[in-house]
């Protein structure tokens, strides 16, 4: 028998709804593989007395046949998600013991679906990051390990720890939020899937705050038809957050129908970027045969203002998060650290409760949007996001759907890129331009690197058409036949 | 650009953010690394071109004019690291 750890979140629903086995069991096999998987410092918090109230909440439910979409399903929730009575860091000193009196929208959702609370994972600092080494809380391990090498990897970032949990088999799901690639650059790492929804598609209610304007909540798995069951329970329309777009959210599992019949797919030319990978570039031309073999007949496009996407977000994403982070002041909720003076007390706290890379972001945001240089730097970056959201548009035209790899390179190791900020920016050339134009893309592992290393295809959608994108990914995911494993395996045997 | 200790200082103070001496310089150089990178954008001819807020196509919607949260004193300072008679306590601000 397959361990329980291992099963998908649609066997898991099949399993419980045929009594195979009870949401307790479940929970009780993932509980015990959390604790197993400490020695990655994957989990913040773990909340194994919650989770058990949950599953026997759940069994109750399936009991009485009033299963929901998520019953029983033992989740794993980034620690940047508000929930209510359990402490949120968003990985950051600054916020330590903060218990937010109230639940997030996106995990309030889920809940209401039936899901599990595992506990809370461990993410760059603030999400600033790719590969989780910012946190404060010291970086998460990757399960995968390179061939012949044991050293430890990155599992990406900035959602990490729930890339790596999922991996690992210490989730069976798990939340990650995405300002310019923080789901698809760790799910690509990590060999899972992760979602980066339209933004508007989730609610930002109750998420910690880095850029408002391009951060976006979605789900990150072991496979396509369970990021499409995930989204489908945290996505919906919010008053709370008037950004959060009052669509209806569609059968995201009916969308797979596993051909791409008469569909086109855009190939944009400038991602041939210098530096790539040959067995990247392989990869895609090889996630290009499979989506032509499902029906699609392959375009070339043209995305001029790529290279430009990663410095116009190197300004939008500061300037945002320097406004946002201004609320960490030592006088509502987290660390206070004392000072004579009202101003001494904020520069004390901030000194002592930030770490280095949000310190260094929150400077470059503070300086862009300072008297005399507003103009030069932020309002260029905004014009810049036009162009870059017009090149997508344009793209649209003569495409239903872009294949790209998700990241330049597979993990790298901890440590690696640490000194070079601008190299570290570099890994996001493919995921950012997406945030900035507020488009749905997904990574699904595709492949093997020649050392070992799960490598990712990412599929990009016009906005609000995640249908689309799960189905392209579907069809990716059935041709590459990714069945390899990490490393390490928290979840036991049998 | 170049950034120097100086303006280093400033916008430190301006991000109310205490930065010792000894980081001011290392700071400068690491700053100025990425200012010089993102000014690549200078190459493009943005004239004329709108700058883009947000991605959300819509006005913010308007709702009734009535009260849909409050009455949570104690939840709102259950955080709070100083706290007295229901008010949040910081330093004095006047002499």
């Amino acid at each position: 028998m397959t361990a329980l750890t291992d099963l998908t979140i649609v066997e898991a629903r099949d399993g419980l709804r045929s009594k195979e086995f009870s949401a307790g069991e479940l929970t009780e096999a993932h509980i015990a593989a959390v604790e197993r998987a400490r020695p990655l410092n994957l989990y913040l918090k773990e909340t194994p007395e919650r989770a058990r109230d949950m599953a026997a909440g759940a069994d109750a439910r399936l009991a009485r046949g009033e299963g929901r979409s998520l019953e029983g399903v033992p989740l794993a929730i980034k620690d940047l998600f508000c929930t209510e009575g359990v402490e949120t860091t968003a990985a950051s000193r600054i916020l330590e013991g903060f218990k937010p009196p109230y639940e997030s929208t996106v995990t309030a959702n889920l809940w209401a679906a039936g899901a599990v609370m595992l506990g809370k994972t461990n993410l760059d600092e603030f999400a600033m990051g790719s590969s989780t080494t910012t946190s404060g809380f010291g970086p998460s391990e990757n399960p995968w390990r390179r061939r012949g090498d044991n050293r430890p990897l990155v599992p990406g970032g900035s959602s990490g720890g729930s890339s790596a949990a999922v991996a690992a088999r210490a989730a069976m799901g798990a939340t990650g939020t995405d300002t310019g690639g923080s789901i698809r650059q760790p799910a690509g790492f990590s060999g899972i899937v992760g979602l980066k929804p339209t933004y508007g598609r989730c609610s930002r209610w109750g998420i910690v705050a880095f850029a408002s304007s391009l951060d976006q909540a979605g789900p990150m798995t072991r496979t396509v038809r369970d990021a499409a069951i995930m989204l489908g329970a945290m996505a919906g329309h919010d008053p709370k957050d008037s950004t959060s777009a009052p669509l209806a959210v569609p059968d995201y599992e009916a969308a797979l129908t596993g051909e791409l019949k008469g569909l086109k797919v855009g190939i944009p030319r400038e991602y041939r970027v210098d530096g790539m990978a040959a067995e990247i570039e392989q990869l895609w031309q090889q996630g290009v045969a499979w989506v032509k073999a499902a029906g699609a007949s392959p375009v070339e496009i043209s995305l001029p203002m790529t290279k430009y996407a990663l410095p116009a977000y190197y300004i939008i994403a500061p300037a945002e998060a320097s406004s946002n982070l201004a609320r960490y002041d030592g006088v509502r909720f987290g660390l206070r650290v004392p000072g004579e003076s009202l101003d001494e007390m904020y520069e004390a706290t901030r000194a002592a409760g930030f770490g280095t890379e949000v310190r260094r972001r929150i400077l470059i945001g503070t300086y862009v949007l300072s008297a005399g240089y507003y103009d030069a730097y932020y309002l260029k970056a905004q014009q810049l996001r036009t162009l870059i959201a017009r090149d997508f548009s344009n793209a649209f035209k003569s495409c239903d759907f872009i294949l790209a790899p998700t990241a330049p390179s597979a993990a790298f190791a901890i440590g690696e890129k640490a000194d070079d900020p601008v190299a570290m920016y570099l890994n996001d050339v493919f995921t950012v331009p997406v945030n900035l134009a507020g488009l749905p893309g997904i990574s699904v592992p595709a492949g093997l690197s020649s050392d070992g290393l799960p490598l990712g295809l990412q599929v990009i959608g016009r906005a609000f058409d995640e249908a689309m994108v799960l189905r392209a990914g579907d069809v990716i995911e059935r041709a590459a036949g990714f069945t390899h494993k990490p490393a390490f395996i928290a979840g036991g045997a049998g | 650009m170049a950034l120097d200790k100086a303006t280093v200082a400033r916008i430190a103070t301006l991000a109310r953010i205490k930065v010792p001496e000894s980081d001011l310089e290392p700071l400068a150089k690491e700053l100025s690394g990425i200012l010089t990178w993102i000014e690549q954008l200078r190459e493009v001819d943005t004239a004329g071109v709108e700058p883009m807020a947000s991605v959300a196509e819509m006005t913010l919607p308007m709702r009734e004019d009535r009260v849909t949260d409050g009455n949570c004193r104690d939840k709102i300072l259950s955080n709070a690291p100083q706290q007295a008679h229901g008010f949040f306590l910081v330093p004095k601000v006047v002499e």
